[in-house]
């Protein structure tokens, strides 16, 4: 499922500014269905892991208080143009997503 | 595992949410063992905070949290936090009035900047908390956003 994630990574002085967008409902398991009056199940991302070159440079633990389609941006220092930034995410259903950039 | 899963969360979604919700963390702690469940499901702020391991923070200015000071859609708030402190290692967001106040928890390594730009859920108008942990030590700052449309529904 890689066409569900966006990936963007880019030199800013020096360090690369990555910036990933997945797209996801993350369903909290609070809201109900305005049609059915039946709860939705929760339904989310709730790790995500990015690596720089293949070594991790970030591990997140996520609930559901991540708003649909989550967004996130980090940066990692030492980063060099040409480098390959990976990140790799799984729900709660144990889906996979995964995305790969050459940092520009 | 899935098949069954379902199966189980059609019987359960007939209890009610709160059933429901505590029901489905215990599935993903099998999926993923590294999870935190206790302090994800925490539904109090200070036993959210403990759980994550930030509890007994001082308060610094040197992390800065970056947010909307109203935020007319709830559903989507963008957050943006950077700590200043030599050494921090990881990162919590917190948003204290929502039903589950711990967001997410951020681990960083190998050349990463203690930096994180995310956008969160917030249920009502509610304190952001920010806290990390650093040298073994843990510090916090925080700052109100005023919401004027609730993004947690129901």
């Amino acid at each position: 499922m890689a066409e569900a994630m966006k990936m963007r990574a880019k030199m800013e002085g020096d360090a690369a500014d990555v910036k990933v967008l997945i797209q996801h409902p993350m369903d909290t398991g609070l809201m109900k269905d305005k049609k059915t009056d039946k709860i939705i199940p929760a339904f989310f991302i709730n790790q995500v892991a990015a690596t720089l070159n293949g070594k991790t440079v970030l591990e997140a633990q996520w609930g559901v208080g991540i708003a649909t389609n989550p967004f996130i941006g980090f940066r990692v220092k030492g980063a060099k143009p040409g480098d390959k930034v990976a990140v790799n995410a799984v729900d709660n259903q144990g889906n996979k997503y995964s995305g790969e950039v050459v940092v520009a | 595992m899935n098949h069954l899963r379902r199966a189980f969360l059609t019987k359960a979604g007939a209890v009610g949410s709160l059933a429901v919700f505590a029901s489905l963390l215990k599935p993903a702690t099998v999926l993923a063992a590294a999870w935190n469940s206790l302090a994800f499901s925490a539904k109090e702020p200070a036993e959210a905070i403990n759980s994550a391991g930030y509890g007994g923070a001082s308060e610094s200015k040197e992390i800065e949290i970056k947010a909307p000071d109203i935020a007319e859609n709830g559903a989507v708030v963008p957050i943006t936090a950077t700590s200043n402190i030599p050494g921090t290692t990881s990162m919590a967001i917190f948003v204290e009035k929502n039903p589950a106040p711990l967001i997410a928890d951020f681990e960083f390594s190998n050349g990463a900047e203690a930096y994180i730009s995310t956008r969160v859920k917030m249920a009502k108008t509610s304190v952001v908390r920010v806290s990390v942990k650093a040298g073994g030590k843990t510090y916090t700052n925080s700052r109100e956003v005023k919401v004027t449309i609730g993004g947690c529904g129901g």
